[in-house]
């Protein structure tokens, strides 16, 4: 008995201050792609054709890059010639809306790409992309909203970083979001992996077994997407393409702390 | 053995040499090197010629540390060996399903991946019941379905229905490589990106001819020990929580993040993600980053230790774990299992050992084994490689060999054939590639170690209780997506 008391008392509180502090991201974490236009080689396709889910476009005017595709990889960074590609610390990339997740680089030298807001700073800067849930909505589930997972066909990495968002480092509960065994109990669905054609049934039917009004989340390339598996006849290119999106979480997988903003400006927590 | 191209870990050899013969010898020779203690390590098909496909197994020697490649062609059906050899069965239902061959025989050529075919075996009498489950879930957790026949509350029989996660990637890998390849590799199966990433490397090297350098190896390997690291404590954590027992479960939940932490540190990504590359790796470990790693392990040692340590010391934790979910070592031999689930139930199975690549050749890591092949086994198991494994990470970042990371891969040669086999934490992943004239590849076939052991789990359910499912499913926690592909 006195050692569970004493193991209490050393491993300690290890619940991260996020929102309120600033987040723990690893050194070399990949977050939003960077791109410094003026260095990009007239006519160069070299990270569009490197890139391997074509997440990366041109029409001669800039680049634009689909997060909802992106692998957070490093393929583009490694295959431009002029090292124009970085990836910042910027790890709120959530959106409501897919079209939402393009970012635009303007070819031109000097001009404001429309990515993410760069400072860490919160108050001052609203990031558009997610808008947070309307007020009867917000009603019913700002402080308290039920989540029922369904991985249709996901690796298990974005899986395990929502499970630790369940684990006391990120304590999910305390914001009152909480995964529930049964859709029935639920308030909406986070839905991973790229909707394999075998899971596609289980799906519609867990979303019918929802009661409205529900939400539906899609976490990570493949459930955006399909991720480095679009276009595979095995697989449907994303949740949308089989029930409603409400809010989309970038990433392969995207960093717990990316779900939990995508999660708190959903709910108008931050 | 009567004849075999005979390969070690990640040798290559021209395709030519595999020999081909008759019906009757690949039979017998399965059969006669599995009753000498190898093992399937891997048993698949691919269409030589319309109408005919070419059937290829790989034995797996321990013993000897060899691998035999034998094949055989066959039109549309082949006697099954399913009969003679058990642990030949998920391989004959998948060559089945991918090319319509049809085992002979086979007492239930059940589908592996066609979820809409699956079959479930009946049962007649008073009080007996099926209980489905799946596949969604109650946690956060892939999808399979499991189908119960219980008479009241003990079951008599669990099937177990995968297919679910089925998206085609052994498909995709015909002409490969190409830019997608790495990223299928690192995405089989989530949580095991090292592992598999590793197993193509090798595989890539192999056939190019890539000497990769000693510090790439090395740095491999601490990525390695960092997955199984992270799985592990991670695992303990969960059979912590489905016992209800909290301090347990709460800090390895959080430890398990510290571990996934450290191969971030490695490489940016939590899951080892872009890591390993064919010729090396693509990251290197700075001074000041290595001595980072070096406190957080030593940190999560002491952490780890004294989290997992309650639970030997808690006679409840212990009376929930004992004596529950069986698998006999005489059962995990049968089913040609590995892994954990193998080596709890006191198989001496460890690529690492039986089999050494890379940076195992150099550094060995003791083999763990525990004999009572049940829950407690399988826990108790973990925690005795977590020992070692912090060990093994700690020694190589005191010793790191210096020089590059990362070597230019060429393409890989035509016609040849290779084995690369990796211990991933789940247990032996075995990759087979062969190559066609241009050098890309005509089959790539992936074994994840959980294509071994679902059976065991469905055997460890036999005569228990349903309501221990979710701790005895758990403590094998094996992956659905490295099953189905």
């Amino acid at each position: 008995m006195w050692d569970v008391v004493i193991a209490r008392l050393k491993q300690g509180n290890r619940t991260v201050s996020y929102p309120k502090g600033e987040p723990a991201l690893p050194e070399m974490y990949r977050g939003l792609p960077v791109i410094d236009a003026a260095r990009c080689p007239s006519g160069c396709r070299e990270c569009v054709d490197a890139c391997p889910t074509q997440a990366i476009k041109t029409d001669g005017q800039g680049l634009k890059v689909d997060l909802g595709r992106c692998l957070f990889c490093t393929d583009c960074a490694d295959a431009c010639p002029e090292k124009a590609f970085t990836y910042s610390r910027e790890f709120r990339m959530a959106a409501c809306k897919k079209e939402d997740l393009i970012v635009v680089i303007p070819a031109e030298a000097g001009t404001q790409s429309n990515g993410l807001g760069p400072a860490f700073r919160r108050g001052d800067v609203t990031l558009a992309k997610v808008q947070a849930l309307d007020a009867k909505m917000l009603k019913l589930f700002g402080r308290s909203l039920k989540l029922r997972q369904v991985s249709a066909g996901g690796c298990n990495g974005c899986e395990a970083d929502v499970n630790v968002l369940n684990t006391i480092v990120y304590d999910l509960g305390r914001f009152g979001i909480q995964f529930v065994a049964s859709p029935r109990h639920a308030d909406g669905l986070l839905i991973t992996g790229p909707v394999t054609e075998n899971m596609k049934s289980a799906l519609l039917e867990t979303y019918a077994a929802v009661p409205a009004p529900k939400i539906v989340i899609a976490v990570g390339a493949c459930a955006i997407s399909g991720g480095p598996y679009i276009d595979h006849p095995e697989v449907h290119n994303g949740a949308d393409s089989i029930v409603p999106v409400d809010l989309y979480i970038p990433g392969c997988p995207p960093h717990p702390l990316t779900i939990l903003d995508g999660l708190l400006r959903l709910l108008d927590r931050i | 053995m009567l004849s075999a191209l005979t390969l070690h870990n990640g040798d290559t050899a021209d395709a030519q040499k595999v020999p081909s013969l008759s019906p009757a010898e690949f039979r017998q020779s399965i059969v006669k090197a599995v009753a000498n203690g190898a093992r399937i390590a891997s048993l698949f098909g691919y269409p030589l010629a319309p109408g005919t496909i070419r059937l290829v197994v790989v034995l797996a020697d321990g013993m000897s540390g060899s691998l035999a490649v034998l094949s055989r062609d066959a039109q549309d059906s082949y006697l099954a060996l399913m009969h003679d050899c058990p642990q030949a069965d998920p391989f004959e239902r998948e060559v089945s399903e991918q090319y319509g061959l049809q085992p002979e025989g086979h007492p239930a050529p059940n589908s592996l991946r066609n979820t809409a075919a699956a079959q479930f075996p009946k049962a007649l009498g008073e009080e007996v019941h099926e209980v489905a489950v799946g596949p969604v879930h109650a946690g956060i957790i892939e999808p399979g379905h499991f189908r119960f026949l219980a008479h009241g509350e003990e079951v008599l029989n669990l099937e177990i229905a995968l297919g679910y996660q089925h998206r085609g990637v052994e498909r995709a890998l015909v002409g490969a490589p190409d830019k997608r390849t790495i990223h299928y590799m690192e995405m089989l199966c989530g949580d095991s990106s090292i592992g598999h990433a590793t197993a193509y490397a090798q595989a890539v090297e192999a056939l190019s001819l890539c000497r990769v350098p000693p510090r790439a190896e090395a740095l491999r390997a601490i990525a390695l020990e960092l997955e199984r690291l992270a799985n592990h404590t991670g695992d303990l954590g969960a059979l912590a929580g489905d016992i209800a027992y909290l301090p347990t479960a709460s800090y390895c939940g959080r430890l398990r993040g510290d571990f996934l932490n450290m191969t971030a540190l490695l490489c940016g990504n939590r899951f080892g993600r872009n890591l390993v590359r064919p010729g090396g790796v693509r990251f290197d470990l700075d001074k000041e980053r290595a001595s980072r790693l070096l406190k957080g392990l030593e940190a999560a040692t002491r952490d780890v230790t004294q989290s997992v340590s309650l639970l030997w010391n808690t006679p409840s934790v212990l009376a929930r774990f004992e004596g529950v979910g069986g698998v006999s070592r005489a059962m995990a031999e049968t089913l040609g299992m590995v892994g954990p689930a193998a080596r709890a139930s006191g198989l001496e199975r460890d690529v690492r050992f039986e089999f050494p690549a890379g940076f195992y050749r150099y550094a060995q890591i003791p083999v763990c084994t525990w004999h009572t092949g049940d829950v407690f086994s399988r826990a108790y198991l973990r925690w005795l490689e977590i020992q070692r494994s912090l060990t093994f990470v700690r020694e190589r970042l005191m010793t790191l060999p210096t020089g590059d990371v990362r070597v230019p891969c060429e393409n890989p040669r035509p016609g040849q054939i290779t084995v690369s086999l990796v211990e991933g934490w789940r247990g032996g992943i075995c990759h087979v590639a062969i190559t066609d004239e241009g050098g890309r590849f005509l089959r790539y076939k992936v074994v994840d170690p959980s294509f071994h052991n679902w059976k065991g789990l469905a055997l460890a359910m036999r005569g228990g209780q349903i309501s221990d499912f979710p701790l005895i499913n758990k403590s094998f926690n094996l992956s659905y997506a490295g099953h189905d592909l």
